[in-house]
């Protein structure tokens, strides 16, 4: 026999003579290594789930919002201030460099009508650089064209859930569609973006060029008599001068809004580079929180390594002392028990890893977790595995060190 | 080959002290077959396991091999016991889970390394060819016994050990045991020092050393 596999060779005999034992501590170790390997799947899966649709809104794209930003995050967005417009839009389009486009938009809440079909959606006032903002596609149809918008015409877009709802088993295009007191037709239908986890998706909203929004729902001004817009959504250029077109942003806004140094601002502006960098911690926390609680269980796996090695060396300490007796070093003691412990929890590490992949490809499969599925990442499976040779060692630690220590002669005169 | 100066050996016990051994003065020379008698607590297996290394005097000087070792340390001690000594035991002391040639393989394990050739060769001096696979449990008391004895000679230590080789066998099991040994020390012609209560083992050797309170009483040459 190869040297090296020699203790290996007795550690495998050490584990086939206690079978059920043996079974128990690495079931021990099994189930720690596939908690953590579930729990940190659905984590990263959660991650990739987020990222790819905050992604799918468009990373190179900047968002101002009216309101400030107070320490508390985003107040009164959206609402309490109007102090966007279309004008700043354009302000932004022609002065801040390395802007390919702006994408204004309004919205407002109306009642939808086709036929005996009726529900609430959001409707929103776009410019046609709305579908590049927002990287979406159409499913049928085509996107608020430039003319639409410059002419107010009254077409709509359906988000795919509005489509579904309103037009179930009827092709939408051509057809028309109450909104409110104004008859607009479809045409067009958006590809579904999915989306979930609190964040609105334009699954369940209608589009309509800006202008008929503003002229046919509602037109508020502000004193100067500007449009207002609820956001602009600004494309950049170069995602590496992300950070240059918000200053310049900022600062054009400023400006424009008549704000003296020292003033907060009455707008806020929003990177996608931002929130991708905040959502990263905030899940990354998350799955290491996931992977913590399991990490527990697999402690309790190692403390039973240990608790059956102690028990092990005890049951075997006329073997120790024959061994001794044949000039085995405390090393080789050492050795002996240490390789058998890192053997248990490896065994159950890799049992683990298997058990823990299973359940994290059950999860996906019976979409326990909708559409989100897990992902199972090389390196949490290598850590897992090295975590669990890590415990072995540790746990055997102790035992070893009591077996190396015996005094031969009192090993051997032990019945 | 063996010289013991003055040896003592003290075991604390609570408050008070044994006195186990108290002076032993011995020259065993090579090649030489010795047995050692006394009533038990003579302190006959202390001597044993001094001798083997198991355990180091309280004063007094070993030489083994011309080389001082009541001055090593533990592991030193495992290495002097690797490469030069065999162990005998009364309860031959197999490892259970092993086969009969495993075991005798165990013996060279910590002397250089694990010889195949050489553990069968042992086992078929012993007459247990065809036992090579059978557990400990499988084979008769003087089979194991058989085992033990390739065990401790597959390296061929210059030293072998046996503490009351016959001690659990009935008397006919045990002349073929010690005819084993006799034969195997006149081929290989090592120091074989044992521990018996039987006269009879005894007149196997040239030599019996009678131990009394730990003191040599009395030597004998047959």
């Amino acid at each position: 026999m190869k040297k090296w596999l020699e203790p290996l060779s007795n550690a495998w005999g050490g584990v086939k003579t206690h079978k059920l034992r043996s079974s128990l501590t690495i079931l021990g170790i099994v189930i720690g290594v596939a908690a953590v390997i579930a729990l940190m799947s659905i984590g990263r899966g959660v991650s990739a789930q987020i990222l790819s649709q905050i992604e799918g809104m468009g990373s190179d794209v900047i968002t101002v919002f009216p309101g400030s930003v107070t320490e508390r995050g985003v107040a009164g967005a959206g609402g309490s201030a109007a102090t966007l417009t279309l004008e700043d839009a354009e302000a932004i389009s022609e002065q801040v460099p390395y802007v390919t486009a702006v994408a204004p938009y309004s919205s407002a809440n109306q009642q939808l009508i086709v036929g005996g079909e009726n529900m609430n959606a959001q409707v929103i006032g776009v410019t046609p650089e709305y579908q590049d903002a927002n990287n979406l596609d159409t499913s049928a149809g085509v996107f608020i064209s430039q003319y639409d918008y410059e002419s107010g015409t009254k077409v709509a877009v359906l988000g795919s859930n509005v489509a579904d709802t309103l037009f179930s088993g009827i092709d939408p295009l051509g057809q028309q569609l109450r909104m409110g007191s104004n008859i607009v037709r479809v045409t067009g239908v958006l590809e579904s973006k999915g989306g979930s986890f609190g964040m609105s998706s334009t699954d369940d909203t209608v589009l309509i060029p800006l202008s008929t929004l503003q002229q046919t729902i509602s037109q508020p001004r502000t004193v100067t008599g500007g449009h207002v817009v609820s956001s602009i959504a600004v494309i950049v250029s170069d995602e590496a001068q992300m950070n240059t077109v918000v200053t310049e942003t900022e600062s054009l806004l400023r400006s424009r809004h008549g704000l003296a140094t020292g003033d907060d601002d009455d707008f806020s502006v929003f990177s996608m580079e931002e929130l991708l960098s905040t959502v990263t911690e905030v899940t990354g926390t998350m799955t290491l929180f996931l992977g913590a609680i399991a990490a527990i269980s697999l402690l309790v796996g190692g403390i039973g390594v240990m608790n059956i090695m102690l028990v092990s060396v005890v049951e075997r300490t006329r073997e120790i002392g024959i061994r001794k007796a044949l000039g085995a070093r405390e090393r080789d003691i050492w050795g002996q028990f240490l390789t058998e412990s890192a053997f248990l929890s490896f065994t159950g590490g890799l049992i683990g890893v298997a058990v823990g992949w299973g359940v994290s490809k059950l999860i996906s499969g019976v979409g326990m977790m909708g559409e989100m599925t897990t992902v199972v990442s090389a390196d949490i499976v290598i850590m897992a595995l090295a975590v669990s040779v890590g415990i072995g060692l540790l746990s055997g630690f102790l035992p070893a060190r009591r077996a190396a220590q015996l005094n031969p002669i009192e090993a051997l005169r032990y019945e | 080959m063996i010289r013991l100066n003055d040896i003592t050996k003290v075991y604390p016990m609570g408050k008070r002290e044994l006195e186990v051994l108290r002076g032993v003065n011995l020259h065993i020379k090579q090649g030489e077959m010795v047995a050692i008698m006394g009533h038990s607590g003579s302190g006959k297996t202390t001597m044993l396991n001094l001798i083997g290394c198991l355990d180091i005097p309280t004063s007094g000087s070993y030489y083994l091999d011309e080389r001082e070792v009541s001055c090593l340390n533990r592991g030193e001690l495992a290495q002097v016991r690797a490469k030069k000594i065999g162990f005998i035991f009364q309860t031959y002391n197999l490892l259970p889970q092993l086969s009969a040639l495993a075991n005798v393989e165990l013996g060279m394990r910590y002397a250089g390394g694990i010889d195949y050739e050489r553990a069968v060769a042992a086992l078929a001096r012993v007459g247990l060819s065809d036992r090579a696979k059978h557990k400990p449990s499988e084979l008769s008391g003087g089979e194991q016994q058989r085992v033990a004895i390739a065990r401790a000679l597959v390296k061929n230590p210059p030293l072998i050990l046996a503490d009351e080789p016959t001690g659990n066998l009935d008397s006919h099991t045990g002349e073929e045991i010690m005819s084993i040994l006799t034969t195997i020390h006149n081929d290989q012609n090592n120091t074989l020092v044992m521990i018996t209560h039987e006269a009879d083992v005894a007149h196997y050797c040239q030599r019996i050393i009678h131990l009394k309170d730990g003191q040599v009483e009395a030597e004998e040459k047959l």
